[in-house]
């Protein structure tokens, strides 16, 4: 092949692709003579590391391939990467330039429309830019569901100073990965969205709080909010990194850490919008929500809002993980069926088997079964199937998997992640692992020694049943759903109550949880 | 045994920060690879804490470590994506007490190419059994 030498071979340099080996790939390239470019991921997964050439697409490449690839023999050729079904299925606002800028690159950025919510926020002013928010319908991303603009119109009209902007970047939930997508990808529009947000409620600061396993994110962020400062003066945004605990993810501990606390859950209210960071007025936000904004100011909350389904507006980039073939980054509308995620989209499963369950919402979202593959994506149908679209994580699962334990995997998880504060989440969760123990044995147990005592009154003396045991551990996840501070202990009950209830054969399916189920 | 001049070198440089423990901490163990009992003492006079204030935080996140771990560390990705991909059958495979020293982490983000590992700041995807025998093994 001709001119080689003026050849531009563009390779992801996010997380994902380097894990799978992209540097050695670039290498390749540029030892061949060629002009590499490191850009962001299209978020097409299974092909990283993907090599695009004028707009043409090669992947998953070795090392080796880069000679064919330069030759036009390859045969991991995929055609044009914007007409890839998965790509030209999408309808992406957030991930707009995904694969198609440098990272840090502020030229890049600003070439592919940057900077233009803010300076149009900068023009409207502080309320009209909460309206047009409002107006988008823009929900929490990180998985409440509640109105971004009415927790920023809460900060903007607290009467105390400072105010900050906090925003929540401890994506620890499995099959998540959006949020490490637009910091390693696209840090800019993170930092215009806080901008824009300092911008509406009267902030002069603002934190990222990045979890400790994105080492490659913080990085980025922190070139990003260096290079960005010109941009969005007064304000500043200063990186701050977590130390492994997936509690701070809940907004109030999050914020405790920050603080440099134990990373302990606080009891709401008060409001952290009223009395947050430091006690004072805070825009708690996930990298999603903050990362929407800018499209939203720039465009308009009405084009925002046309899109989307029912009272969920917009788009939701959606993160298909787990045992599938297809997995990566699709962002889209609500209201596309689970059914096309994970058939359509994501192809089924890597291994080829029957997909048995799909868990969506991360470790604090229920499992199902494909009889919800009907279920249109979006907060309120799956709230309404006792689930939740949490951050909008699918984690795919073939007819291998036994529920039961991963029903003792989810409490053995929130065992090992409580933060401690309230009992339900810290002693239930252990209380779970050992009667979920027991079911999985098919055994129920005498009265221990304790109970049999005649002073105590209200503890059963008789022998415990398998299907008492089972009812036992219905009635700790009420209890936990309904006595726990936050989501933690919360949510745990989802993916418990779901496995139990949905796959009744996991767990010696007796016939009155069978029952239970209907 | 902490070098007093370099911890004070950290203190100095986060002096009058909002919030400085945790990134106090984080500087502490990446320049002494654990935080002593010494050094808490040494944050805690520092930033007007108890020390059991900073010991506490020292023991509440997993990151932190009170001895030193003079073993290579690989971090394996052990959630539900990881294990929808088989890493428990990769997991049986490690020695739980071997020169290497194996932690178990809730995720590393690359959920949809696991399982995973990350050595360092270094990740590793598509793990086989083979591929993570060489890389363990060429960390002893």
């Amino acid at each position: 092949m001709t001119n080689v030498g003026m050849t531009v071979v563009r390779i992801s340099d996010d997380a994902l692709a380097l894990a799978c080996g992209a540097d050695a790939v670039a290498a390749a390239f540029e030892a061949a003579g060629c002009t590499v470019e490191r850009v962001s991921s299209w978020g097409m997964h299974w092909l990283e590391p993907l090599a695009e050439i004028d707009g043409q697409g090669f992947g998953p490449l070795e090392p080796a391939d880069a000679a064919a690839v330069l030759a036009g023999s390859s045969d991991k050729g995929i055609g044009p990467i914007a007409d890839h079904p998965f790509i030209a299925s999408q309808q992406r606002f957030t991930f707009a330039r995904a694969g198609k800028t440098r990272p840090l690159s502020l030229e890049d950025y600003e070439a592919h429309g940057g900077w233009s919510g803010l300076a149009k926020a900068r023009q409207i002013g502080p309320e009209a830019t909460i309206a047009e928010v409002m107006t988008s319908g823009l929900r929490g991303r990180g998985g409440a569901g509640f109105p971004a603009a009415i927790k920023w119109t809460t900060v903007a009209k607290a009467a105390a100073a400072p105010k900050y902007i906090v925003c929540n970047a401890d994506e620890g939930d499995s099959g998540t990965f959006a949020d490490r997508m637009v910091m390693e990808g696209d840090p800019f529009m993170l930092i215009e969205g806080m901008a824009i947000a300092a911008h509406a409620v009267g902030a002069a600061k603002g934190y990222v709080y990045i979890r400790s396993e994105y080492p490659h994110a913080i990085a980025k962020m922190q070139a990003a909010a260096q290079a960005a400062r010109p941009y969005i003066a007064p304000f500043e945004v200063e990186v701050r990194v977590g130390a492994g605990a997936y509690v701070c993810g809940e907004e109030t501990s999050l914020l405790n850490s920050l603080e440099g606390k134990r990373g302990e859950v606080r009891a709401k209210p008060p409001l952290p919008a009223l009395e947050g960071l430091f006690g004072k007025p805070t825009v708690v936000n996930n990298v999603l929500t903050l990362a929407a904004v800018p499209w939203i100011v720039a465009n308009g909350g009405a084009a925002y809002a046309d899109v989307g389904f029912g009272r969920s507006k917009g788009t939701m980039p959606i993160q298909i993980a787990g045992n599938v073939k297809y997995g990566g980054l699709y962002e889209v509308g609500f209201g596309i069926t689970l059914g096309e995620l994970v058939e359509v989209v994501g192809g089924g499963t890597a291994s080829g088997r029957r997909v048995r369950a799909v868990q969506v919402g991360g470790p604090l979202g229920a499992y199902h079964p494909p009889a919800d593959f009907h279920l249109p994506f979006d907060y309120e149908s799956f709230a309404a199937a006792d689930g939740l679209i949490g951050h909008a994580g699918l984690t795919v699962f073939d007819d291998s998997v036994d529920m039961s334990a991963q029903a003792r995997f989810a409490m053995q998880f929130c065992a090992a992640e409580s933060c401690g504060k309230c009992t339900p989440c810290r002693l239930g969760s252990t209380r779970g692992v050992e009667v979920i123990d027991r079911i999985r044995a098919r055994q129920g147990r005498a009265a221990d020694a304790v109970e049999a005592l005649p002073q105590i009154h209200n503890a059963r003396k008789g022998a415990r049943t398998l299907s008492d045991e089972i009812a036992l551990l219905e009635d700790l996840c009420e209890t936990m759903k309904f006595g726990s501070l936050c989501a933690l202990g919360g949510f745990t009950p989802y993916p418990v109550l779901s496995a139990l209830r949905r796959f009744p054969e996991d767990f010696g399916a007796v016939p009155d949880a069978a029952e239970a189920a209907e | 045994m902490t070098e007093p001049a370099e911890l004070d070198r950290i203190l100095a440089a986060h002096a009058g920060r909002e919030g400085a423990l945790l990134p106090i901490l984080h500087d502490v163990q990446a320049v002494f690879g654990h935080v002593s009992e010494d050094t808490e003492r040494a944050i805690a006079h520092a930033l007007n804490l108890s020390r059991a204030e900073v010991h506490g935080v020292v023991s509440f996140y997993h990151d932190f470590r009170t001895r030193p771990e003079p073993r290579p560390v690989v971090k394996l990705c052990r959630a539900e994506s990881c294990q929808a991909r088989g890493v428990e059958a990769l997991a049986a495979r490690l020695p739980a007490d071997g020169p290497v020293k194996v932690e178990t982490v809730y995720c590393l983000g690359l959920c949809s190419v696991g399982p995973n590992v990350m050595v360092g700041d270094t990740l590793h995807a598509r793990l086989t059994p083979e591929k993570l025998g060489a890389l363990v093994g060429g960390l002893v």
